[in-house]
């Protein structure tokens, strides 16, 4: 099975809302869950949501206003269902 | 229209001009008409009837005729992007040294003191120069006390640290030597009649971002040099930011990322080259005009050159590993940027490269009051990254960084400029260097120095140290975290 993709946006306005502790977070989500090798963790330079706090998005999903205390709940409620249907 | 001359946008006429005629390009490419860009661009820019630049008008317009075919891509088949434009250069004088009429023909005669080719003799209550014995050294300039005797050189020439101009003897025009030139522009900003110049992209760029579709069929990014914020004499770098992005560009982000992970790869591979051998010798490679001093000047020390990629390259290398089809612009203040993103070794990371008076007329020419753009965020970087446009900026940030992951050894210099890397490679060549970390800056000051910046003025470094303290990262760990995660994991996995 090919990976599943996270893309954790790193452009200027996330980068400053704290994108690189969220990125931390999601690191470890996905060792507390066991699924680091199912998901790929990705950087993105702008996905277009500058105005809504830190956006996360995949195929099947997009976030916004994330941050590194809202990580995990947002990873096993919204995500992880998503990527993980069957 | 803004009289930038007036408002000391520019630091001289040549740029004016230039950018006039850029301006000019660029609005025909969006609004029609570049098919009758010869004919017009020169009467609108020189309507006559009487020149005030040249002997006669057609000459002038056929300057400006140059000028839009530099602006336009230039000689598409010379790999230099600094080219000589004939018409315009001045065949300037060349004579040596020229004894003038505040020659005394006095007493002490300290000219034919210094001389160290007996080729200075009085007649006539006047000195005479022998032009068979004469070295040019200029010792004798410098000796008489009324300041009688210039040295009467081409300025290009004088201003090549390299010696790749010279006079091409049937028509006296300036001629570069590819083999020798590094690209470095040193002579684009030393022509008085700004007849040495740089091509322009910026014609292939706006083709980029009109096939995007508004950055559907794919983005195109635009990197920029860290050494932007003393450009910004119209507006804050945040409105700047705002203006690339109104001329159609997905995302602007900081080279100066590239630049936090070069100093950790750098380090990393100075460590390397420590275990394997007792003497590591190591220069830096993000000044492309340097690292080609290097290999033509110093080719034994090629091995030395590091071979992490320049900033500008990890920064695209970066955004194209997260959005495979995005297309990467680089603006910048460089001339060698235009030959290094066409090498190899940089595996087309670039698509293309504009400069910093490029920018201005591409914004300009759309309209854009960058004065009343919205603040858009720029932070990809660290204080690092950010003070790598200027010189001294990587041996501080290369020194810190060894010190954290525990490097010993690093002795870093400071080579500011061509004249001091030869000095210091020199040195090296005769074992006599006691530095072992090599940062090596083509332009004088750094990147903040560099020939297409709309301003050198010396208050850019206090700009650049300003700006680099107000990144959000005081230290590389993020950028450095960044890299892990996706560029040494890709190249892990191969």
């Amino acid at each position: 099975m090919t990976p599943k993709i996270i893309k954790v946006c790193v452009g200027s306005s996330c980068h400053l809302k704290g994108s690189y502790d969220v990125l931390e977070a999601f690191k470890a989500v996905l060792k507390k869950y066991q699924v680091e090798d199912k998901v790929d963790l990705q950087a993105s330079f702008c996905l277009g949501h500058c105005a809504h706090g830190v956006s996360v998005s995949g195929e099947e999903f997009l976030l916004h206003g994330v941050n590194a205390a809202n990580a995990e709940e947002l990873f096993t409620t919204e995500i992880y269902p998503k990527l993980f249907k069957e | 229209m803004t009289n930038y001359l007036d408002q000391k946008l520019f630091d001289t006429n040549v740029q004016w001009i230039k950018y006039k005629v850029l301006k000019e390009i660029i609005t025909r490419a969006y609004q029609g008409g570049l098919d009758q860009a010869y004919y017009d661009i020169p009467r609108i820019i020189s309507p006559g009837p009487k020149s005030e630049l040249n002997c006669c008008i057609y000459k002038e317009r056929a300057i400006v005729q140059e000028r839009i075919h530099m602006a336009m891509g230039g000689d598409r088949d010379n790999p230099n992007p600094v080219q000589v434009m004939e018409t315009a250069c001045d065949e300037c004088p060349a004579a040596g040294m020229l004894v003038t009429e505040a020659c005394r023909g006095c007493m002490m005669h300290s000219c034919q003191e210094v001389c160290p080719k007996g080729a200075i003799t009085i007649m006539g209550h006047r000195c005479h120069i022998d032009k068979n014995k004469c070295i040019e050294c200029g010792k004798c300039a410098a000796a008489c006390p009324y300041s009688a005797i210039i040295a009467q050189k081409r300025p290009c020439i004088k201003s090549c640290k390299v010696k790749a101009l010279s006079i091409r003897p049937q028509d006296d025009k300036a001629v570069i030597d590819n083999a020798k030139c590094i690209s470095c522009g040193a002579c684009v900003v030393s022509c008085p009649f700004g007849a040495i110049t740089d091509r322009s992209l910026v014609l292939d760029i706006i083709d980029m971002l009109r096939e995007s579709e508004n950055n559907t069929r794919y983005r195109v990014y635009a990197v920029v040099a860290p050494a932007i914020v003393g450009q910004c004499r119209f507006g804050r770098i945040t409105q700047v930011v705002t203006a690339i992005k109104l001329l159609g560009f997905h995302q602007v982000v900081e080279a100066a990322l590239g630049a936090d992970i070069t100093l950790y790869t750098e380090a990393r591979e100075f460590q390397h080259k420590a275990a394997e051998c007792e003497n590591p010798v190591m220069t830096t490679s993000c000044c492309p005009a340097f690292v080609r001093f290097v290999e033509t000047n110093f080719p034994e020390f090629k091995d030395a050159i590091s071979t992490s990629p320049s900033p500008m390259i990890t920064t695209a290398c970066l955004i194209k590993h997260s959005d495979p089809t995005a297309k990467v612009v680089f603006i910048g203040p460089c001339a060698a940027k235009k030959f290094e993103y066409s090498l190899e070794k940089t595996g087309g990371m670039i698509d293309s490269v504009m400069s910093f008076e490029e920018l201005q007329a591409f914004v300009d020419a759309r309209g854009i009051d960058t004065t009343k753009c919205e603040d858009s965020q720029l932070d990809n970087a660290s204080f690092y990254g950010r003070i790598f446009a200027k010189s001294g900026g990587i041996a501080q940030g290369v020194s810190h960084v060894a010190q954290k992951l525990g490097i010993d050894g690093v002795k870093p210099v400071v080579m500011n400029g061509i004249d001091e890397c030869r000095q210091h490679l020199a040195m090296l060549r005769a074992k006599k260097e006691t530095a072992n970390f090599f940062e090596g800056m083509a332009c004088d000051g750094g990147c903040v120095g560099g020939p297409l910046s709309i301003t050198r003025s010396p208050k850019n470094v206090f700009d650049v140290d300003k700006y680099g303290s107000s990144a959000k990262e005081q230290d590389i760990d993020g950028s450095v975290n960044l890299y892990h995660m996706t560029l040494e994991t890709a190249s892990e996995k191969e």
